[in-house]
């Protein structure tokens, strides 16, 4: 009897935890207008759960890396309100940006590494914004390098490396602090597929170990052959989200 | 632990920023000493000007002269009020017969013999009061005169009453002058942090991008300025500190007999003001001047993504 009515309140329990856990990300509403007129983003509504791999997808200037700047509040909305782990960016004082920003890791198309610093100071660079120790810097840098295969390049700069090895470079600093989400537009952009399935292996792996990864891509084979949550957006508008999805799909 | 590794940080960035930027930190830093070596100069002018003066206004006195058939006792009453003034530094009493020894001894001996053994100063015991200031000479005059028993106040016209003003413009003009330079020294500070900013604008969007708070990105244009500021400092306050006596006696020697019984200030109660002024001047342009570059530079940043 006892026994009973335990297991039953460690249910209620479990699934009140999970109810409770807010979303990596919740859009309610969003629109976003450029100061030209741009309707960049219309009314966008779109959850994202803890663990969650997501594709977004959608032809140039549909909005996508608007919607990335306005997870990284680079940019605000013109209305409607984002969640990211439950905070109301909308309400996120100035100071408190940056704070917001470390649990984001961030990838782009074009590296942004700093040329004239050396592999090791790149990735040192994300702990040191955070004022990390340089005692946890020297431990955690050459881990984080290591797992992106680019050990033996540690004292290299950019500028000697392939567009691959830069994006791994660029993805350890997204990854050293251990972000919660990771938000990656057009990783790929600029790589040969050898080394963009390399990189999306590799986002991969990073979602297998609990963290939250989005996405943006123009690159059809990976998104057909990954099977993962594929949102789409045309003109601003969501077009379609499909949970195990490809890169076309079907208009009803 | 944390603080002191970021501030170091940001202090190691800074130095380094200098070196990168190093055409526009020198032009910097260049004015920055110039402007606070014309400050030095025009500070010791004043300064010396300003000791002589004094020096000058010690040696100027009223006279003040008492009625007929006056009290010694009256005569100690006025004393006595005159010296409540603030402005008298010293009063000094002449009696009728002392008056009249000082007036012989300038006569020739047959001038003199025609007075025989009366003094005709007899009414002319006086005070002589010496001011702390030369300025407040004309209330002083007024206050005396309304005394009771006083017939007569000689104010004693001085070369110093122009001096006075005359240093009064001196300073008026130095003082325009240095605001303009540092005006100047701001300007050019806050181009040369402004360039060190634009040439680093992907790395501070990077920085913003991972996390990065305002004054960590600060921090190391706010020391860029400030060491400028405080190198621009040290160099004159140390030129000056071991020039002003050189100087100063090259000039006692050569133009002695100009100056008369002027002396110089020495060179400690100069560079005691001096040196930690225009550290603190440095120090502040410095600052002001960084501030400036930072808070309209990282706006035009920000705004680069918003529009
Ligand atoms: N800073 C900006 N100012 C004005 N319009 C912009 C700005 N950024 C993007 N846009 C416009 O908003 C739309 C969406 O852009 P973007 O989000 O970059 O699309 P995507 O990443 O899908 O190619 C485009 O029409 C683009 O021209
Ligand atoms: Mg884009």
């Amino acid at each position: 009897m006892v026994s009973i009515m335990g297991n039953r309140r460690f249910d209620l329990e479990n699934e009140l935890s999970h109810d409770i856990e807010p979303p990596v990300i919740l859009l309610e509403n969003v629109c976003k207008e450029y100061g030209d007129g741009m309707q960049a983003i219309k009314n966008l509504n779109l959850e994202v759960k803890k663990g969650e791999f997501l594709f977004v997808v959608g032809s140039s200037g549909s909005g996508k890396s608007t919607l990335i700047k306005m997870l990284l509040k680079e940019v605000s909305p013109t209305s409607g309100k984002i969640y990211v782990l439950g905070r109301d960016l909308g309400k996120l004082h100035h100071n408190a940006i940056a704070k917001h920003r470390r649990n984001i890791g961030t990838v782009f198309q074009d590296f942004r590494l700093l040329p004239d610093r050396t592999v090791f100071e790149n990735v040192a660079f994300a702990q040191r914004v955070i004022e990390t120790p340089m005692k946890k810097i020297r431990r955690d840098v050459p881990n984080i390098v290591s797992v992106m295969g680019l050990s033996d390049r540690l004292d290299a700069y950019p500028g000697e490396l392939s567009g691959g090895e830069q994006q791994r470079v660029a993805l350890a600093r997204a990854l050293v602090n251990n972000p919660v989400l990771l938000l990656a537009d057009e990783p790929t952009g600029n790589l040969d597929p050898k080394n963009s399935w390399e990189i999306m292996r590799l986002l991969e792996d990073v979602n297998r170990r609990g963290t939250t990864v989005i996405v943006v891509t123009h690159n059809r084979e990976i998104v057909d052959q990954m099977q993962k949550r594929v949102v789409h957006l045309n003109k601003g508008v969501l077009a379609n989200d499909q949970k195990k999805g490809g890169y076309s799909y079907e208009r009803y | 632990m944390k603080g002191i590794n970021t501030s170091l940080y940001g202090v190691g960035q800074g130095i380094k920023n200098i070196g990168r930027n190093r055409v526009f930190s020198c032009a910097s830093i260049a004015t920055m000493a110039a402007c606070l070596f014309l400050f030095g100069i025009f500070y010791s002018i004043i300064v010396n000007f300003r000791s002589a003066l004094d020096t000058a206004e010690q040696k100027v006195g009223i006279t003040v002269f008492f009625n007929p058939g006056i009290t010694e006792e009256e005569i100690g009453g006025i004393g006595a009020s005159i010296r409540t003034r603030a402005e008298v530094a010293s009063i000094s009493y002449t009696s009728a017969e002392e008056a009249w020894e000082n007036y012989k001894a300038g006569l020739p001996a047959e001038e003199l013999a025609t007075f025989g053994e009366d003094n005709p100063l007899e009414d002319s015991a006086s005070y002589t009061v010496y001011m702390n200031d030369v300025e407040m000479q004309d209330s002083l005059v007024r206050f005396i005169s309304n005394l009771a028993g006083v017939r007569k106040v000689n104010e004693e016209k001085d070369l110093s009453k122009s001096f006075s003003v005359i240093n009064k413009i001196f300073t008026t003009i130095a003082v325009a002058i240095v605001v303009i330079l540092l005006a100047v020294a701001i300007f050019l500070i806050n181009i040369t942090i402004s360039t060190g900013i634009k040439v680093r604008q992907r790395e501070i969007s990077i920085m913003k991008l991972i996390g990065a708070t305002d004054h960590f990105i600060r921090t190391p244009y706010v020391v860029e300025g400030i060491l400028i500021g405080l190198i621009g400092a040290v160099i004159p306050s140390v030129v000056m500190y071991f020039c002003y006596g050189g100087v100063t006696r090259i000039l006692g020697e050569n133009f002695s007999s100009f100056l008369s019984d002027a002396t110089f200030v020495d060179t400690k109660s100069v560079m005691i003001v001096l040196i930690p002024v225009a550290l603190i001047i440095g120090i502040g342009i410095g600052y002001i001047g960084s501030s400036m570059a930072l808070g309209r530079q990282l706006k035009k940043i920000e705004a680069a993504g918003n529009e």
